[in-house]
């Protein structure tokens, strides 16, 4: 038995290594393209859509005659995308992260501006619906240059996600009124029901619509009174969740969820009882955008990236399939795309593209002092528990008695112990 | 008379302790190193360590989800340890396989799945919505992340029991009860004080984990208690806040071998005692 | 009192695998729900196998786990060794509570500790891309050796010294004796040593997690991303996998011996 389990082993472990060396060989001098994006939010050819990355690795062979890779990874936050961007730990060649943070990196010189010669398919973009003529105000440098920093890839909303079966009857006709508010995310009878944002600058500008305050204000007295609000919302939450919210969502695990109007749709496919709307006291509005950080090695590569991005194909399928507002105008005109979207959801368009009547804010990039008060703000709700009293007394009992039975047992071998060294001395 | 060692006999432990003092050492030194020094300016400074004050409730929460956990395991644990150690030798085969399965499989997958259970909208709630049953809310509740911490680490506790009850001779019990103790007595006066080293063992494998865990909290706890692990995962997210991550991460070392000392130092006397 | 007694330990047993049975029968549900069953297919396992990033995560995980292995394995054997003739007691206290360190540390702190030492090196040599295989494949090892360590070291005490002298006599150099002598004794405990090795490197998680870069994503780290997003079908049908290959390499080793017991190691290390 020993000898074949010696064999198999060795069998296995030359398996692996011709495994190892193979791979190896298939990795060599292949030029890579490092894209960090949000997770889900691209075309990947799962349920019969285009993989644009891969389309694009074929089209680049058909053009160049080269092969090259796109390596693609995602994050979950902006706040992410950024630590992991500063740390220098991998250098991305693409990331696509929402305009306060673009106007934070370029705040920064973090980012490289386009050669837009190389992106033709920039004329297909057309933002002034959400931004209005000119250049968008995130993509300013400190010099007031004309260069292109950014493009954008999606823009979008946050609305209220919540389940009709679920929902009070009164509190459905309010909805359905078009008087939805905030305050329902905060409505003591959906306790245990209610989903929130987990990171920070959502999670705050939900309170921040609350309360009626500025979502950049640099009020420190507003940014404590927001946390004071999310502060008395954590007992009713049932999670601080990002993109988990799909399943609960669909599986009918919570009634309320603040979330990115786009995604509304994929939950909407796996759960009809779903419904969407746009709080009257506002909300926010955001624009995710493509940009080269000045690490980047391959930048003319990035530059065809972003520009196969723009094509009208590859706009199409992401459209389709990550269902959020696309500035791409060819693609908002083409009767497919309408068709598929609302196919989807009968008020599809409306709800992506009619916004005129809702208050919309974008996030600024906060300066220094205003963000580490946010860190501070955002670490203290994280921080403050509130697990019942029986844990706490159970936890004490238990701890007592296990320090007890200790001390008991170190008596009880002490006295033996000197009962025995007595036998040993008489 | 002591024999000359060979170069290879002298040698083979080098690379060894290269390799430890680079990356077992050398990485604890760094902790310490991030947890004295300030963010901003890179000098000594005790302000992490201070900082630690507003942090004190997630210790003792940790603490007693981990105290709560650990004994609801052994609760659990040493009878189900002794059952199996009274069945036929064939079965106690084929049940120690049954309990490393669920060690060997990821715990992600184990507490996910569990999580699937759980949910309002998952298969327990489902059944008792149909039985006419109000559902439950369980994800996002302290009880959960306990309930996640003892499914996971039941196995932990059970195996090394098992183990010093496997080893124990059966003719104790047997003489036992011929010296008169009743079935009670025979378990706490001779049974127990048997498998204290394994007790002592499976409480530490529980007890560390559990204190130190950050999935279970994400996932069934729903981000709403946040224990030592996932405040330090956090930390560790951004470059900023490294040196306040690394000031935790090393008073929870502390503690934890701390707490493993002092009962290794029971268990060494309580073996030595029976000795006598 | 026996039957309770029986009733108590297979319900005990039931519900420790209840939520991974389920996991595995909802595996083959077309549907993808798990509101309704609505027929046996192994739709989301050709749905796995046409996910790249999955089959890559896992090859990933399988160069990492075999080098991992095979070089904490070269090192702990020699170092047992080592340990074994030492004689200084103060130095084989030291190295031995050393080695220790990483197994009775919480993962999450030998995992901060090793990232803390990369970042602040790759800063120091100005590096970038520190993270990656590279550091994977030496937080991995250094968490292994312990393990191989005390699998080896009691082979080595159990060796009949006189046999390595007999050897001697009959000719042998020092070199010779032990790979001719002393290593095909010491076998049995290099190969579960080994095995142990790769299971506890396939299976890592929380280490990984602090030492890892998007490039090179083992399959926990990829079944973690699954779970903070969208979670697919086809991720519950590559749970499902994994748990048949586990339970048949658990059937395996504990046929071939009962080898492979890291509790064991772990309550020895604790004493």
């Amino acid at each position: 038995m020993k000898r074949f389990l010696t064999t198999f082993l060795v069998i296995c472990i030359l398996s692996f290594l011709f495994l190892f060396f193979t791979s190896c060989d298939s990795g060599g001098n292949v030029t890579t393209l490092y894209v960090y994006n949000w997770g889900e939010y691209i075309s990947d050819g799962s349920e019969g859509s285009l993989d644009v990355n891969a389309a694009f690795e074929v089209w680049y062979e058909q053009a160049y005659g080269q092969k090259i890779k796109v390596n693609y990874s995602t994050f979950s936050s902006n706040e992410d995308m950024y630590a992991k961007l500063v740390s220098g730990a991998t250098s991305y060649d693409i990331v696509i992260p929402s305009d306060y943070m673009v106007e934070r990196l370029l705040k920064e010189d973090m980012l490289r501006p386009l050669n837009t010669a190389n992106i033709p398919n920039l004329q297909n973009i057309d933002m002034t619906a959400v931004i209005g003529e000119g250049k968008p105000y995130y993509d300013i440098d400190k010099d007031h240059s004309d260069k292109t920093y950014s493009v954008p890839y999606t823009y979008g909303t946050v609305g209220i996600i919540y389940n009709k079966t679920m929902l009070r009857a009164e509190d459905l006709a309010k909805i359905e009124a078009g008087e939805g508010s905030w305050d329902i995310m905060w409505d003591e009878h959906y306790k245990g029901n209610i989903l929130q944002f987990n990171n920070s600058r959502d999670a705050f500008a939900t309170a921040m619509f609350k309360e009626g305050y500025l979502v950049n204000t640099t009020s420190e007295a507003e940014w404590r009174a927001a946390l004071d609000a999310l502060m008395k919302q954590k007992p009713i939450v049932q999670g601080y969740v990002m993109d988990e919210i799909y399943n609960k969502m669909s599986s009918g695990s919570a009634a309320l969820a603040p979330y990115y109007a786009g995604d509304f749709f994929t939950m909407y496919e796996d759960n009809e009882d779903l419904g969407f709307f746009y709080p009257t006291e506002g909300t926010n509005v955001f624009v995710d955008a493509m940009c080269i950080p000045n690490t980047s090695k391959n930048p003319e590569l990035a530059e065809l990236y972003i520009n196969f991005m723009l094509s009208e194909e590859a706009a199409t399928a992401n459209a389709e399939y990550i269902c959020y507002a696309t500035p791409n105008k060819l693609v908002r005109e083409s009767e497919d795309y309408i068709g598929a979207m609302e196919e989807l959801h009968p008020d599809a368009m409306s709800i992506l593209y009619d916004t005129d009547g809702i208050q919309l804010q974008f996030y600024e990039n906060l300066d220094e002092e205003q963000l580490v008060l946010l860190n501070n703000l955002w670490e203290e709700l994280k921080i403050e528990s509130s697990i019942g009293s029986a844990i706490m007394i159970i936890a004490c009992v238990i701890a007592g008695a296990a320090i007890g039975l200790g001390i008991f047992f170190f008596v009880r071998r002490r006295r033996r112990k000197r009962y025995t060294d007595t036998l040993w001395e008489n | 008379m002591k024999k000359k060692l060979s170069l290879l006999e002298r040698a083979a432990a080098v690379p060894h302790i290269v390799w430890a003092v680079m990356f077992i050492v050398a990485p604890l030194l760094f902790v310490i190193y991030f947890a004295f020094t300030d963010s901003k300016t890179g000098r000594f400074s005790f302000g992490n360590i201070a900082a630690l004050s507003s942090y004190g409730e997630i210790f003792l929460v940790s603490i007693c989800f981990a105290l709560v956990a650990t004994f609801c395991c052994l609760l659990i644990g040493y009878p189900l340890a002794f059952v199996m150690s009274r069945c036929k030798p064939s079965t106690q085969k084929l049940l120690t396989v049954l309990l490393m399965l669920p060690m060997w499989i990821s715990l992600l997958i184990r507490t996910y799945s569990l999580m699937t259970l759980m949910e309002n909208g998952g298969l327990i709630n489902s059944l008792l919505t149909a039985m006419g049953l109000d559902p439950i809310q369980m994800v996002g509740t302290g009880g959960a992340v306990i309930l996640g911490m003892i499914y996971d680490f039941l196995p932990y506790m059970v195996l090394p029991i098992f183990t010093s009850m496997q080893k124990m001779d059966p003719r104790y019990l047997e003489a036992a009860a011929d010296l008169g103790c009743n079935s009670f007595q025979t378990m706490f006066r001779v049974v127990l004080p048997l498998t204290t080293p394994g007790i002592i063992s499976g409480v530490t494998m529980v007890f560390v984990p559990s204190i130190s865990t950050f999935y279970i909290s994400q996932k069934l706890g729903g981000g709403n208690f946040d224990l030592i692990g996932d405040t330090i995962e956090r930390q560790f997210r951004y470059p900023s806040t490294y040196h306040v991550g690394a000031a935790i991460s090393l008073v929870m070392m502390i503690l934890i071998l701390i707490s493993i000392a002092v009962m290794n130092r029971f268990t060494d006397e309580e073996e030595r005692g029976m000795m006598v | 009192m026996k039957t309770l007694s029986r009733i108590y330990m297979w319900l005990v047993f039931a519900l420790l695998y209840a939520p991974i049975l389920v996991l595995v029968v909802y595996s083959f549900n077309k549907g993808g729900s798990f509101a309704e069953y609505t027929g046996v297919s192994f739709y989301w396992y050709s749905e796995l196998f046409h996910d790249s990033a999955a089959l890559l995560s896992l090859k990933n995980s399988l160069m990492l786990a075999v080098s991992a292995a095979a070089l904490s394995t070269l090192i702990g054997t020699f170092a047992a060794l080592g340990l074994d003739r030492m004689r200084n007691r103060y130095l084989k206290g030291a190295i031995n509570s050393a080695t220790n360190i990483p197994m009775m540390n919480p993962d999450i702190v030998t995992g901060v500790s090793m990232m803390l030492l990369f970042v602040a090196v790759g800063g120091w040599l100005k590096l970038t891309d520190t993270l990656g295989f590279g550091t994977m494949l030496i937080a991995h090892t250094t968490f292994c050796l312990p393990y191989v360590i005390l699998s080896v070291l009691p082979r080595f005490r159990q060796f009949d010294k006189s046999l390595r002298e007999a050897a001697m006599d009959l000719g042998c150099t020092p070199a010779q004796s032990f790979f001719k002598v002393e290593l095909p004794q010491i076998l049995p405990g290099v190969v579960s040593g080994l095995i142990m090795a790769f299971t506890l490197s396939l299976d890592d998680f929380v280490i990984s997690h602090f030492v890892s870069s998007p490039d090179f994503q083992t399959l926990p780290l990829y079944i973690y991303n699954q779970t903070a997003h969208e979670v697919k079908f086809s991720m519950y049908a590559l749970c499902t996998l994994i748990i048949i290959a586990i339970l048949a390499l658990l059937l395996l080793v504990n046929f071939a011996g009962g080898i492979g017991d890291r509790t064991k190691k772990r309550k020895e290390a604790v004493k």
